[in-house]
């Protein structure tokens, strides 16, 4: 279990050597994805506190869009959802702050550039520091794009988090490799968020592409349903990243969030923690 | 005719990055990169190879009917007692509109670039129509995403579209209009990139979209300064288009924009009024933000969250606009006034009983202004305008509402 100053560090380097510790520890990292506000930030807290209590070791918290063209029905859905409850930018890093009294766990938001670029990127890297955020991932802010929000972000010791896709050549991979931190985060098919039956049957050439190009940390996320998954793509991994299968529980069940969901993910860490 | 342009005519922009200033620009998911930078390398090597360019040429002439004609109008011109107003038929180009320049040419590249598979999202249905057409006519399997809501405005162009073998899909998420079938053509491309071209509609989307679809648009200005030439022995004055993502405005603006005297109007859709939070008229009231690929003026909220918007024409419902008229506003080079639902019927029925043109309604917008400005001109002075679409598709959703006006 995490406890407050168990990783001294925070942003970039409290990604960075989460991946350091659970590899030292004979294991890879599990990420867990909730969408901010669903059902209320409030119930999100508890959540947190919960999916930190079982160890995981990052938390991406996502932010909802009225357009979110990367991600499936589940996470749109919880989007909307979230967004009914009024659900911000602002209000979410007031969530982290008060969060941050009591937990450690490196927390990355997740969301689509406009919310970003509205907020003020300057503004939000000096507010996301001070709340205790350590990085963000923004979907449809890609490499050529990027720099801007990057630099403001590593002033403030944040990490640009940056993706890569099946479809990314290795010029783009080693560019992306080179301005990384925290870690890089491989999409494991083309298409958005959302469970799947199968595995991309490129997904383990692909990572052991981006291993011999950096050796940076990889999760890869999108399309992870099992716990049997996640351990297998683990055996080419650094971490392994769970969205939709949790989004669409905490969206169906009436039990209490962060019971359900702390539960939920115990299959997960054993699959992980133990997969070196 | 020749169609195709001078070189030395061709803009400088957008920059290397896709960027009109400080707009435009590549916002999309790392899996799309690849397939935008080989698109990009694709349009590029195409739009300079003669061959291309004739086979495009040919398609205009021999199946889409071009030149469309430069009409002078001259009952509406008496009416008004101002300005002498030409119209550019569009409406005149097979399947009723624009549309079609952009997708015969997208849909060539397609092939050029051997994708058998087309996807498009559409609002009032004319850019899914003339991209099923393109398919059709290439043998291409097309796929049209459409909002819900506007799949029950535009029947008829629904069923043309499943006539020449489109599937369309009507899309439930959102506001179920045109952002949302954008959004979902998205999701499809993001999918499926590796097989599948998206036929944007408009001057949106990330670079090249903007680029492209302007380059295919561009006849529309290039023709009319010609047959302007031939008719007046000069330039028209005032050139007004309706503006909604602002495909055939720029098409008719990239054919002057080098002639400083030549003022550009573009005519947004100002819904129920721009004082009211039922419209669309993005550059009127919209600040800047990033949707769809590019940073662009957008209806938003204080948050950053897109904000329901209204039209009463499904072609010009939607929240943003193409990153170049934000360019073109903030120099000043191009001007951008709006009007309601209101006026716009009301010139949907003026243009039909004073011309026997039954206008698209998003043409009735550029129509409608042409009304307010062309009496307080000069006689000698001329106002072209783009008479982007036929109003055939808008008769059954006028006829219900002006019945509830007149009764």
């Amino acid at each position: 279990m995490n406890q407050p100053g168990q990783l001294a560090a925070r942003g970039a380097a409290a990604l960075e050597q989460a991946f350091i510790r659970r590899r030292e520890r004979g294991g890879k990292c599990l990420v867990t994805y909730i969408m901010a506000g669903d059902p209320d930030l409030g119930t999100t807290g508890k959540i947190i506190q919960g999916l930190s209590s079982v160890d995981v070791d990052v938390i991406e918290l996502g932010l909802p869009f009225s357009d979110p063209m990367a991600d499936g029905p589940v996470i749109q859905a919880a989007g909307q959802r979230s967004l009914r409850q009024g659900t911000s930018l602002s209000k979410t890093l007031k969530l982290v702050e008060e969060i941050r009294l009591t937990i450690d766990t490196p927390i990355v938001f997740m969301t689509y550039y406009n919310l970003f670029y509205r907020y003020g990127m300057e503004r939000f890297a000096e507010d996301a520091a001070r709340a205790g955020v350590d990085g963000v991932i923004v979907p449809d802010l890609p490499l050529e794009e990027a720099d801007e929000f990057n630099a403001l972000l590593e002033k403030h010791g944040l990490a640009y988090i940056y993706l890569i896709a099946p479809t990314s050549t290795n010029a783009r991979i080693q560019s992306i490799a080179d301005k990384a931190r925290g870690f890089i985060y491989y999409v494991s098919r083309t298409g958005v968020t959302g469970e799947q039956k199968s595995i991309a049957e490129d997904l383990a050439e692909n990572v052991e592409r981006i291993h011999s190009i950096t050796d940076k940390p990889v999760a890869v996320g999108f399309g992870i349903s099992s716990p049997e998954q996640a351990s297998q793509i683990a055996s080419h991994a650094d971490g392994v990243v769970i969205g939709s299968a949790i989004v669409r529980l905490i969206g169906e069940t009436a039990e209490l969030h962060e019971r359900v969901t702390a539960r939920f993910v115990k299959p997960y860490i054993e699959a992980l923690h133990s997969n070196g | 005719m020749a169609v195709t342009p001078p070189a030395a005519l061709a803009p400088a922009l957008p920059d290397s990055q896709g960027r009109f200033g400080v707009y435009g620009g590549r916002f999309i998911p790392e899996t799309l990169m690849p397939a935008v930078d080989e698109l990009e390398k694709a349009m590029d090597e195409a739009l300079a190879d003669d061959s291309f360019r004739a086979e495009v040429d040919a398609y205009l002439k021999d199946y889409v009917g071009r030149p469309t004609s430069l009409y002078f109008a001259e009952r509406m011109t008496q009416d008004l007692g101002g300005a002498k107003i030409y119209f550019k038929r569009e409406d005149l180009a097979h399947t009723g509109a624009h549309k079609i320049n952009n997708t015969i040419g997208q849909a060539l590249l397609a092939r050029r670039m051997g994708k058998k598979r087309v996807i498009a999202e559409t609002g009032a249905g004319q850019h899914g129509v003339a991209t099923a057409t393109a398919c059709a006519l290439l043998g291409l399997e097309c796929i049209v995403y459409m909002g819900e809501e506007d799949t029950e405005r535009q029947k008829l162009n629904v069923y043309r579209m499943k006539l020449m073998g489109a599937k369309v899909v009507p899309v439930t998420s959102g506001t179920r209009t045109l952002k949302d079938a954008m959004n979902e053509a998205i999701r499809d491309w993001v999918t499926n990139v590796r097989t599948t071209h998206y036929i944007i509609g408009t001057v949106s989307g990330p670079h090249p979209f903007p680029k492209m679809v302007r380059e295919f648009q561009s006849v529309i200005g290039r023709e009319s300064r010609i047959q302007m030439m031939d008719r007046e022995g000069r330039l028209p004055g005032v050139c007004v288009a309706c503006v909604g993502g602002g495909s055939n405005s720029m098409g008719l603006f990239n054919g002057f924009i080098q002639d400083e005297n030549v003022r550009l109007i573009g005519v947004e859709a100002a819904g129920k009024g721009v004082e009211t939070n039922e419209h669309c008229a993005s550059l009127t009231k919209g600040e800047p933000g990033v949707l769809h690929g590019a940073l662009t003026y957008l209806i938003q909220d204080r948050d950053g969250q897109i904000a329901p918007v209204h039209s009463i024409s499904a072609g010009l419902d939607y929240p943003g606009v193409g990153p170049e008229h934000c360019y073109l506003k903030d120099t000043g080079r191009a001007e951008y006034v709006s009007i309601t639902d209101d006026e716009a019927l009301d010139s949907f029925t003026y243009m039909s009983r004073m011309e026997g043109i039954i206008p698209a309604l998003e043409t009735a917008h550029a129509v409608a202004h042409v009304r307010k400005i062309a009496p307080d001109m000069s006689p000698d002075q001329i106002i072209l305008v783009c008479l982007s679409g036929r109003g055939d598709k808008d008769v059954e959703a006028a006829a219900r509402y002006l019945k509830e006006v007149f009764e």
